[in-house]
């Protein structure tokens, strides 16, 4: 068992790493939806518009860059959240699918943009300065920026979970959660709240994208990849449950990386029967509670 | 008296503290014109969704013709032969009148499965005699979505009666129908077959003494009383349930010189 | 069981009994019969007039339309809109090339393994989806879509990884093998008019009744003692093996077959061809089907290969301009003429 373990070490730690990212995308993805039933499918795009950031500042490998890079990530997502939040209010009185069919309309724009502007090659981005090496973990040559993102990604799970349980925004959050027309029962303005939630959401798509940048790098496609695996972690955990999003992406986080590392071939089968099983025993998800609305 | 086509044991259900339904037994004999009655949030919608299994009993058990069913999924109930109107209309809103009395009735026949256009004709022809007895004979082609709220109401019991039902549960099935239609109503119901059991929750109780031959009176969650038509009026009890709770009117309309007539 | 007569119908509703519109029923239902068969006469004798650029394009169409009038059925008919759809479009397409490549071209062969595939891929994943419904079913479609994308992808024994599965063969008639563009579109023609048929007579089958009824009111159909998962998990497998058909008749075509086929932006394709084209009318999104394609494709090389960038915005104007589609804008000039109908 030790020995296995020693083994897999490294794709565990990736799984970790992994897991830290899906958490960041999929805690905004699941929140957004549980209190404003906005099923965001331009998350991924977001996602990848901040790697690209990444890669037209982070250039030399410098923490300025590395920083500016999340700052300005940080601002787009807020403005393109904020956008998406306008563009869907004439949609609010409509199915769901209708949202859900602008953002996809809006990924592919995205999508297509940055391919436009950055070409269809893979590109790397180099980690900043000091974070650019590898250290030992029980023998095991691990790399530095992977560590940090494990790091960076608890301690934001960590704030937001704080946010949500302990203060009173977050209490705002988890009761229109579990009531839908609590926003406006409150008297708040639900177009400000859905302002706010979707910029923020979004910024913690393109922040995400600019962390995961030094270990994905750029590439087209990515953006589906990582959609996919941020929603089976929301529907694994529950819509609107930060809870769910941490349990969920450590869960999938693990699937991925050991799958990848074991049975690289059936990696998809073994992802696709996760989601089975967990919603097979809690068609809700893990920590999904309120019955959903349909259409 | 026959054995009950329908019986309650002790069948209760809970929302979180409130009872909405609470411990209520009652034994339906086949061929009964059973009124359910009482003031509003007495119980009566929520006993008829534990009835045909759109919500799960908290306790108690659910008989139809003698075999335990309240395990059943609602839609295994139906097949067993319990139709019902909703309170609220529920009708295939997009669809044509006859659409709406096909789609209940075709489940009669062995063409439901076909997955070619068949003609349908059993099914057809059923759904033409409903919409007929119903008064709609006219408005077979016109989408629900442009009918008037009578005739709405109209439609539902056409398709109620289309599956062909055991057990025919009527929730307010006359609310919003015009004096002439909630007449016909009352005859269209009077000539239902022996084989046809009906439980009618309704506020007008000229509908309801028309018909029933047995009443059952809720309140708060609870039977308050059930007996004939004659007892529940003369009960004291009664009274005071509908009186405490601002209701009166309900009851002072028994005694109008109409609803007298029709006793 | 048998119903008395009630009483006399009220004058309202023999006043509204207004003579049947007999000619013009006569003259809707001709019209319902000669109108397929002139487009078919037309569609028939492009290749005799057309180069074959042009048919090559119009075959893609017709394939794309099939594609997309199995997800209708899904979406507008059952009114479960699903993200995933080109998974099994890809699974028969990939079907198709297998069998072509190892066993057979002759003809038919692939194609039916191809429908048979799709069904039975769909059958494998859909109960899920099916299962859960509402929000959940745009999600676990788009989830499984990519999932048999990234299986495409890794499976690079059996369907060549990211370079996609090339060599088929040239479909066979009898042994000959089709090499001129005209006789393949012939062909292409043949099969998606038998398709689309087989998809109308499901659509207007009293199976189909069913389905709309789910759409409209499933708690209601679950009262009238249906069983909503087996309607919608059938509904589901039948799509499925209409797409697959679709991809095998893809992979007969194009002779070659990558993961995108069955990926995201095939599936989001031909959601647009639906929406566009009107969700629920069979017919609507055919036509949505021939925009999707001739943007892509013809529009497609001017723009660098950024075709979808084009489709995107459409995407998101036809939103919110025709969220009906364009069988929405034949209703609204339809129900013009007439305003003293009820409302």
């Amino acid at each position: 068992m030790t020995g296995w373990f020693d083994e897999n070490l490294v794709s565990i730690l990736n799984g970790f790493a992994i897991g830290s990212l899906l958490f960041i995308l999929a805690v905004g993805l699941s929140i957004v939806f549980g209190m404003m039933d906005v099923l965001n499918l331009a998350h991924g795009a977001f996602f990848l518009t901040g790697s690209y950031l990444a890669v037209s500042f982070v250039a030399g490998g410098s923490w300025g860059g590395y920083v500016t890079a999340l700052g300005i990530a940080a601002l787009v997502g807020l403005l393109a959240g904020g956008a998406l939040s306008g563009m869907t209010e004439p949609l609010a009185r409509r199915p769901i699918l209708d949202q859900a069919l602008l953002t996809l309309g809006i990924s592919l724009i995205v999508a297509e943009v940055l391919s436009i502007a950055y070409g269809n090659d893979v590109l790397s981005v180099p980690p900043p300065p000091g974070l650019t090496g590898s250290v030992s973990v029980a023998g095991n040559a691990y790399p530095v920026y992977r560590l940090m993102l494990i790091v960076v990604g608890l301690l934001l799970a960590l704030v937001v979970w704080l946010v949500v349980e302990k203060t009173s925004v977050g209490a705002l959050v988890r009761a229109s959660v579990a009531d839908r027309d609590m926003v406006s029962a409150l008297g708040i303005d639900n177009r400000k709240v859905k302002f706010a939630v979707l910029g923020i959401g979004s910024m913690l798509a393109t922040v995400a994208g600019v962390l995961a940048a030094p270990v994905y790098g750029a590439r087209p496609g990515l953006d589906k990849t990582i959609l996919i695996l941020a929603l089976v972690v929301v529907v694994i955990g529950g819509l609107g449950s930060v809870r769910g999003a941490l349990i969920g992406a450590l869960l999938i986080g693990q699937v991925e990386s050991l799958g990848r590392a074991l049975v690289p071939e059936i990696a998809s089968f073994i992802l696709f029967g996760t989601l089975a099983l967990v919603l097979v025993v809690r068609p809700r998800g893990l920590f999904g509670s309120r019955k959903l609305a349909h259409g | 008296m026959s054995a009950p086509l329908l019986s309650l044991s002790g069948i209760s259900r809970h929302f979180g503290a409130l009872k909405a339904v609470d411990d209520v037994s009652i034994d339906v004999p086949t061929g009964a014109r059973h009124a359910l009655i009482g003031p509003n949030g007495a119980g009566k919608s929520t006993l008829f969704r534990l009835v045909t299994g759109s919500m799960p009993v908290s306790s108690g058990t659910v008989t139809l013709g003698g075999s335990d069913i309240t395990r059943l999924p609602e839609f295994r109930r139906a097949r067993r032969g319990i139709s019902q109107t909703l309170q609220h209309s529920s009708l295939f809103l997009s669809q044509t009148v006859q659409q709406n009395v096909l789609l209940a009735a075709q489940r009669q026949y062995g063409t439901r499965h076909a997955i070619v256009p068949r003609e349908q004709a059993a099914a057809r022809e059923r759904a033409r005699a409903l919409l007929a007895d119903v008064g709609l004979e006219g408005r077979a082609g016109t989408p629900v979505s442009a009918l008037s709220h009578g005739e709405r109401r109209q439609l539902e019991v056409a398709v109620a009666l289309a599956c062909q039902p055991r057990l025919l549960l009527l929730d307010e099935p006359a609310a919003g129908m015009s004096p002439a239609e909630s007449a016909r109503l009352v005859e269209l119901l009077k000539s239902l077959p022996e084989s046809v059991t009906v439980v009618i929750v309704e506020h007008d109780l000229e509908v309801v003494f028309a018909l029933a031959t047995s009443v059952t009176v809720l309140h708060l969650g609870r039977v308050l009383l059930t007996g004939s038509p004659d007892e529940v009026r003369a009960s004291a009890a009664v009274q005071e349930a509908y009186l405490g709770t601002g209701r009166g009117s309900l009851f002072l309309d028994m005694a109008e010189p109409a609803h007298l007539e029709v006793s | 069981m048998s119903l008395p007569v009630g009483t006399p119908a009220t004058p309202a509703a023999i006043a509204s009994t207004t003579p049947p519109r007999t000619a013009e029923r006569r003259t809707g239902r001709l019209l319902r019969v000669a109108l397929p068969l002139v487009v078919l006469v037309v569609l028939a004798a492009v290749p005799l007039f057309v180069a074959p650029f042009g048919t090559s394009t119009l075959s893609r169409i017709l394939i794309f339309a099939l594609f997309a009038v199995s997800l209708d059925l899904l979406v507008g008919v059952t009114g479960l809109p699903s993200l995933g759809h080109a998974a099994y479009f890809g699974v028969g397409a990939y079907a198709a090339g297998l069998v072509a490549i190892h066993w057979t071209a002759e003809g038919v062969v692939p194609v039916l393994v191809a429908a048979a595939a799709g069904a039975v891929a769909a059958g494998a994943t859909g109960w899920l989806a099916v299962r859960s419904g509402g929000v959940y079913f745009l999600m676990l479609t788009l989830a499984i879509g990519e999932l048999v994308h990234q299986l495409a992808q890794s499976l690079a024994s059996v369907t060549g990884g990211s370079n996609g599965l090339y060599g088929i063969p040239t479909v066979r008639i009898g042994g000959t093998p089709l090499t001129l563009p005209g006789y393949v579109y012939w062909f292409v023609l043949a099969v998606t008019g038998l398709g689309y048929l087989g998809l109308h007579l499901v659509a207007s089958s009293p199976f189909g009744g069913v389905l709309r009824g789910i759409r409209d009111n499933e708690p209601r159909m679950r009262s009238l003692g249906y069983s909503p998962f087996r309607y919608k998990f059938a509904a589901f497998v039948i799509a499925g093996g209409f797409a697959g058909l679709a991809g095998g008749l893809f992979a007969a075509q194009v002779r070659l077959v990558t993961p995108s086929e069955a990926g995201f932006t095939t599936s989001a394709l031909v959601l647009l061809a639906v929406i566009l084209g009107g969700a629920g009318s069979l017919w609507g999104p055919i036509l949505g089907a021939a925009v999707v394609v001739l943007v892509r494709d013809a529009l497609g090389p001017d723009l660098d290969g950024h075709g979808p960038l084009l489709l995107g915005i459409v995407f998101v104007l036809a939103v919110y301009v025709l969220p009906r589609g364009f069988a929405g804008l034949r209703d609204l000039l339809r129900r013009r003429p007439s305003p003293g109908e009820t409302p």
